[in-house]
């Protein structure tokens, strides 16, 4: 006879509530584990997705994820000139918070060159950008649906197509447009400052006394061109050959002035060690601290359970019950409490996991290591419990 | 063969000016199938008498003989596996019934024949035949607290009769219950006895609850100070 399971079947509400009560603490385990797990793949996937082997930045930056990045886009050219390389685009990033229907909306804005690299890995609805302008593809986590229209620098731009699951280092969801699009959104003044930048030029060339009037007149349209230009990126990526030494290639365009070429692994390291370590470790000092709680507490209720069974043990022990039975009963109460919590828990996170704000990363491997943590501390648990129980006389069952 | 042999058997706590004698040299043997009562007041030592024969109390001096088997000669001998005497010679019955609140009549007896082996289809099958012996045939899937007191305290003999002890040790079993179920409760010990050759050592503080036991020892400040045997 399996005294454990009579215990509980007498005490089945009880029961069940000490264990959806645990279940949800250990459900708010699996999706600290998940969300942990989730902030790395949301930090490389965009790099993930481009698949490139280089990235050229600014010189002394880490861009263009963690730091700002500025390079002339014609860069590109001589990146494809290098030997080694199969192919080379350049990609604009930008954080773009507006309003729509009243509330903050939020994304992350990607420029690419339509056949280049960098843009949607997957369409899941719609289809790919095909004309150079006013189209935009956007993550379907955005709630924007096709054919619809988003207003971006003073113009308006058509949803033709859905990508998923794609977000940004900082959790926010992915648009793509065009590289001269996301130029035009990022670095292109509104016509009031165009204008006004263009006579505040004219201005300081007419006062110039080696200009004559005339001069500055044919000079200002020029800088004016050259000095409110949008041709800049925020990095060229670049894939290699098969069979290229990238570490020469990254060393040649290392010695032009003005570049850093970073690699896909460095790209990765300043990601998940700079960007999102201190979140990594806060999710994970806060998940031990949920366990240590989660120990307690699975501890105390075995402590109480035994503490209510005192006079039934020294019954049991009285009419010659092995010990083993009476550390059986603790042991298997201890530990049917701890696979149901974490089965409840599972559930609960399996189920709700896609209403998670951020994305949750349910790894086989972190639940695995979870179940043998839980099942660690149901036994560290019950040992208070059976610790207890051994102490008790036989003759505590004595008397009224 | 006596089933329960005692000789000299003392029980002394604390030391020094803190000594107290619970039991002082009690000596007596108890047949097979004999019914005995032990009267006294709260104190006198009944308790301690029958924890000490039943594995409980280790007895700072004497001697205890359980159905032929030394189990204590001045303290109990070393290596003895009490809780195999107690679940193999010994049957408990108590003044609160101690029945398992977690399990079923039938299931409180079952749990004392599988404590010595028996298999769980038979354990049911010869708790069952026990209980409905005991008149408890309608009640053996109730839980204890839905059973009257009368009915608790038959299921607990049921329990300690299971593995057919060469010895019951009943502490106050009446004390619980009103006149007529205590009648009940004792005569019911007094056929079993007989039927099945166990020597029942019954701890009470009521005289009217044993009429018609064999023998009847009083026991005051630990020592016995009378012994009546009923013809």
């Amino acid at each position: 006879m399996n005294l454990a399971l009579r215990d509980i079947r007498h005490q089945k509400s009880r029961f069940i509530q000490t264990c959806l009560g645990l279940g949800l603490l250990l459900g708010v385990v699996m999706s600290m584990s998940g969300i942990y797990r989730g902030l790395f793949t949301d930090a490389t996937g965009i790099l993930n997705a481009t698949a490139a082997d280089l990235w050229v930045v600014q010189q002394d930056t880490s861009g263009p994820f963690a730091a700002t990045s500025r390079i002339p886009e014609e860069i590109k050219y001589r990146i494809r000139a290098v030997p080694g390389v199969a192919q080379a685009s350049a990609l604009s990033f930008q954080n773009i918070q507006s309003e729509r229907h009243g509330a903050p909306f939020r994304f992350f804005l990607v420029g690419y060159e339509l056949g280049g690299m960098g843009g949607p890995p997957v369409i899941v609805a719609g289809r790919p950008i095909r004309q150079k302008h006013y189209e935009i593809v956007v993550d379907r986590a955005m709630k924007i649906g096709l054919g619809e229209r988003l207003r971006l620098g003073g113009d308006d731009y058509t949803i033709v197509g859905h990508t998923a699951k794609m977000v940004s280092s900082a959790g926010d969801p992915v648009a793509y447009v065009t590289l001269a699009d996301a130029q035009k959104i990022q670095f292109k003044d509104d016509n009031n400052a165009i204008r006004n930048s263009r006579e505040k030029l004219a201005g300081q060339l007419e006062r110039l006394p080696v200009l004559s009037p005339g001069q500055a007149g044919r000079l200002t349209p020029q800088i004016a061109g050259i000095v409110g230009s949008t041709h800049i990126v925020n990095t060229v990526v670049a894939r290699l050959d098969t069979g290229a030494n990238l570490v020469q290639v990254q060393d040649r365009i290392s010695r032009w002035n003005h570049y850093r070429p970073l690699t896909g692994a460095d790209q990765e390291r300043i990601l998940t060690e700079g960007m999102i370590k201190k979140a990594k470790m806060q999710l994970g000092m806060f998940r031990a601290i949920l366990l240590v709680i989660s120990g307690v507490i699975i501890s105390l209720i075995i402590y109480t359970m035994t503490l209510d069974k005192l006079r039934v043990i020294a019954t049991l022990k009285l009419i010659g019950t092995r010990n083993r039975v009476i550390v059986g009963l603790i042991l298997q109460q201890s530990l049917l409490m701890g696979v149901i919590a974490y089965v409840i828990g599972f559930v609960l996170i399996a189920l709700t996991r896609d209403k998670f704000p951020r994305r949750l990363d349910l790894v086989p491997i972190d639940l695995q290591l979870l179940f043998g943590i839980v099942i660690l501390i149901c036994i560290g648990a019950s040992l208070v419990g059976i610790r207890k129980a051994m102490r008790v006389e036989p003759a505590e069952a004595l008397g009224g | 063969m006596y089933a329960v042999q005692i000789e000299n058997l003392t029980k002394i706590y604390g030391s020094g000016h803190t000594e107290v004698v619970a039991l002082a040299d009690a000596t007596f043997d108890v047949a097979p199938g004999e019914l005995v009562a032990i009267l006294g007041p709260s104190g006198s030592g009944k308790t301690t008498l029958l924890t000490t024969i039943g594995l409980v109390t280790e007895p700072t001096r004497g001697k205890v003989v359980l159905d032929g088997e030394l189990i204590a000669e001045d303290g109990w001998p070393k290596g003895l596996d009490l809780k195999r005497i107690r679940r193999e010679k010994l049957g408990f019955i108590f003044q609160a019934h101690n029945l398992i609140p977690f399990l079923t009549a039938v299931e409180n007896v079952m749990i004392a024949l599988e404590n010595n082996g028996i298999g769980a289809k038979e354990a049911r099958m010869r708790s069952i035949e026990l209980l409905e012996s005991l008149g408890l045939g309608h009640r053996l899937n109730h839980y204890p607290a839905l059973l009257s007191g009368g009915e608790s305290q038959r299921t607990a003999i049921a329990r300690a009769l299971a593995n057919q002890p060469r010895v019951i040790l009943a502490d106050e079993p009446t004390a619980a219950l009103d006149t007529e179920n205590g009648k009940n409760v004792m005569a019911l010990l007094k056929k079993l006895a007989v039927e099945n050759n166990s020597a029942i050592l019954v701890v009470t503080h009521d005289q009217r609850m044993v009429e018609g036991f064999d023998r009847i020892f009083t026991f005051s400040d630990g020592r016995i100070v009378g012994e009546k045997r009923n013809s």
